[in-house]
């Protein structure tokens, strides 16, 4: 009897305590604070904050480090987090070369890394590892998207991207789903800013389309150069040159643009909306898809560490592979090689108000894998 | 690849080229004269674009905005100069280099620290909008002509003012020997802060113009002020003519490059293949460029002190 009532005290307790976890996680979060391109890693870390935030949870303690878009840094401080500050888990990298930098190294000690971001084809494949989870996308999905999506609508596209691995990962994702014809092919350099001999050259072409790949200033610098060109072709791109935290800068050029992804804030479910609204409270801006990918890392990572122990390495990997959170995407769940299947749709950039953002007009793929799940082997 | 399209290419080379000079004029005055290398210039030019969109925004007119950039970047000049920059004179190089940079990262965290980490928005006033058809078919946004029409200007009003007045014949006094104007009774230390100034204020303003094409963010500095900095290498460290040629040269040579180069290897290979290797190439172009006139001049087309 005596045991009977301590054990459901005990039973109580843990009851009561309700979201505490087995055992306190300690997450490592690397991302760009500084910088070009910081407000994509701004946006990640403030995603990611509001979903620990609103779930409560005292158990989780986050040390987060500006990598300033630098590898060599990332490295470093990767290198500290796992070594002094002994973290369980990291996350947070938003560009591809930086996750290259880090990523191998940090599963190959037994860390578990979970991708907000960057999804270089590197590690979907071959590369893959159990300690590797991707809750974005792999690199080629949103590309993929369009080039599906442009088959309705075009038969000869221009298509340009930057000279760097994930512009070509780009370039060759488009090509993959689309049948039409190439008017033009172009590499840019990475960072460039003025691309009045690239729009020349669009003008020149009989392109009936234009897809491009440019993300962060680069394509606020395109798209204004664009529409003062006078060139009217119809645009469109991965959501990266048209998402939340560039549309303000780009302005009215924006308008009318189809761009990918695999989120938008007003797809029609409930995490989506506690997520728009609390991010919005919380910040006083929209947010971005950065900003729902981490909000999703951070809820899977609460969703796991609600079943099992962050020490217990492989009861934790299942209770992540498990995917048992209610995404902002809608359906969520993890291939083979730890990349999501998910929906990818087309969104048009409209006028809300006084504030540009977009909205979802057309479904490009329904639980889309990425092309390198084959090649994993684990 | 027609002849308008090749006309198109040369405007927008030309276009770039004036850009860079106006980056590249304010840089090689004040290393000429004072022989100091200002690492900081691209915060200057960053300065001008944020002060252009400010006001622009809270305003509604471009013109204010412009005015403002001129303004903003002038006095941020005369202000580095005072407090930090007259210490260094004395100093080595290393010393200089050192310190602008220090300046650049204070620059670009206060700037974020200010407007925040996303860029702001700034769009090409309403009256230069829009593209104009050239003779031969080809048609040119009136914004960029405007561009190289102020370039222009600007190079004119350099080589009166450095020619003409009383002002230049002291800043030419100052780049051929500092000491001796400074025993002739010249007030040195405001001579110092006005080629400051002047240096600041064409960044500001070539910030500003280039901010409404691009994009206005924190670092944007950075990338023009290595290009700058290879014009005034090309043209001859402190002469004003050499940075204008340079700033041409460079101007033509990326753009021409960036254009043709894939189209030359597209030639005799698959086109997916000559768009790779082409832009790997071109941006190598300028510096190939630059290492081919050392060579053969180690002091640049027209050094002013050699």
């Amino acid at each position: 009897m005596k045991k009977l009532i301590a054990a459901s005290l005990f039973a109580l307790s843990a009851s009561v305590a309700g979201n505490a976890f087995a055992e306190p996680v300690k997450i490592g979060m690397i991302t760009t604070l500084s910088g070009g391109g910081a407000g994509l890693g701004i946006d990640a870390r403030d995603g990611f904050m509001l979903a620990i935030e609103q779930s409560g949870n005292k158990d989780i303690e986050i040390i987060t480090e500006d990598d300033a878009r630098k590898p060599e840094l990332a490295v470093q401080i990767a290198d500290k987090m796992i070594q002094s500050d002994k973290v369980d888990l990291m996350t947070g990298i938003i560009w591809s070369n930086l996750a290259m930098a880090v990523v191998p190294s940090a599963t190959a000690q037994d860390v578990i890394y979970l991708s907000v971001n960057a999804g270089p084809s590197a590690l979907a494949g071959a590369g893959c590892s159990p300690n590797y989870f991707n809750v974005a996308y792999q690199n080629d999905n949103f590309h993929e998207a369009m080039g599906e999506a442009a088959n309705k609508d075009f038969k000869k596209t221009f298509i340009m991207a930057p000279n760097y691995p994930a512009g070509k990962d780009s370039l060759t994702g488009f090509k993959r789903f689309y049948k039409g014809e190439l008017a033009g092919e172009v590499y840019t350099k990475l960072g460039q800013t003025d691309y009045a001999a690239e729009i020349a050259q669009i003008r020149a072409s009989d392109a009936d389309s234009v897809f491009i790949f440019l993300p962060g200033g680069m394509g606020v610098a395109f798209t204004k150069q664009y529409a003062q060109s006078g060139v009217d072709l119809p645009l469109m791109g991965p959501a990266f040159s048209f998402s939340q935290d560039v549309l303000p800068a780009i302005g009215d050029a924006a308008l009318g643009v189809k761009n990918s992804a695999s989120w938008a804030y007003d797809l029609d479910n409930e995490a989506n909306k506690t997520f728009v609204e609390g991010f919005k409270e919380a910040y006083g801006r929209l947010p971005s898809v950065y900003a729902a990918q981490a909000y999703d890392t951070a809820n899977l990572i609460l969703s796991a560490a609600g079943k099992a122990s962050v020490k217990d390495k492989d009861a934790f990997r299942a209770a992540l592979k498990e995917a048992d959170f209610d995404s902002v995407r809608g359906k969520f769940s993890f291939n083979s090689n730890n990349h999501p299947i998910q929906d990818f749709y087309v969104r048009e950039v409209v006028k809300d108000g006084d504030t540009l953002t977009n909205k979802i007009v057309s479904t490009a793929f329904t639980d889309h894998q990425d092309a390198y799940a084959a090649e994993c082997k684990m | 690849m027609s002849l308008t399209l090749f006309i198109e290419q040369i405007l927008n080379g030309l276009q770039f080229g004036v850009m860079l000079f106006l980056m590249a004029a304010g840089l090689t005055l004040i290393f000429g004269v004072m022989g100091l290398i200002n690492l900081a210039h691209g915060s200057l030019f960053m300065v001008g674009a944020f002060a252009c969109a400010t006001v622009a925004a809270a305003t509604g007119s471009f013109w204010l905005g412009l005015v403002a950039s001129l303004a903003a970047a002038a006095a941020a000049g005369a202000l580095v100069e005072i407090l930090v920059i007259r210490r260094l004179y004395e100093r080595d190089h290393l010393d200089q280099v050192l310190a602008t940079f220090a300046l650049i990262l204070i620059f670009s965290e206060g700037t974020r620290w200010v407007f925040g980490s996303f860029p702001l928005y700034l769009d090409i006033p309403q009256l230069l909008s829009g593209a104009v058809h050239l003779p031969g078919g080809a048609q040119y946004p009136i914004y960029r002509l405007a561009v190289i029409g102020v370039g222009i200007a600007v190079a004119i009003g350099l080589y009166l003012l450095i020619g003409k007045t009383r002002l230049g014949m002291r800043i030419r006094a100052g780049e051929s020997d500092r000491e001796m104007i400074g025993a002739l009774g010249i007030d040195i230390g405001t001579l110092y802060t006005l080629v400051f100034a002047l240096g600041a204020a064409l960044a500001g303003l070539a910030g500003a113009m280039v901010g409404a094409l691009q994009s206005v963010q924190v670092g944007m500095g950075e990338p023009v002020l290595i290009l700058a900095f290879v014009v005034i290498v090309i043209g001859g460290i402190g002469s004003i003519k050499g940075a204008l040629i340079g700033s041409i040269l460079v101007g033509l040579t990326e753009t021409l490059g960036r254009f043709l180069l894939p189209h030359f290897f597209g030639l005799f290979m698959p086109n997916s293949e000559a768009a790779t290797i082409g832009a790997a190439l071109a941006s190598m172009l300028i510096y190939i460029v630059m290492a081919l006139i050392l060579a053969f001049r180690p002091q640049g087309l027209f050094a002013a002190n050699a």
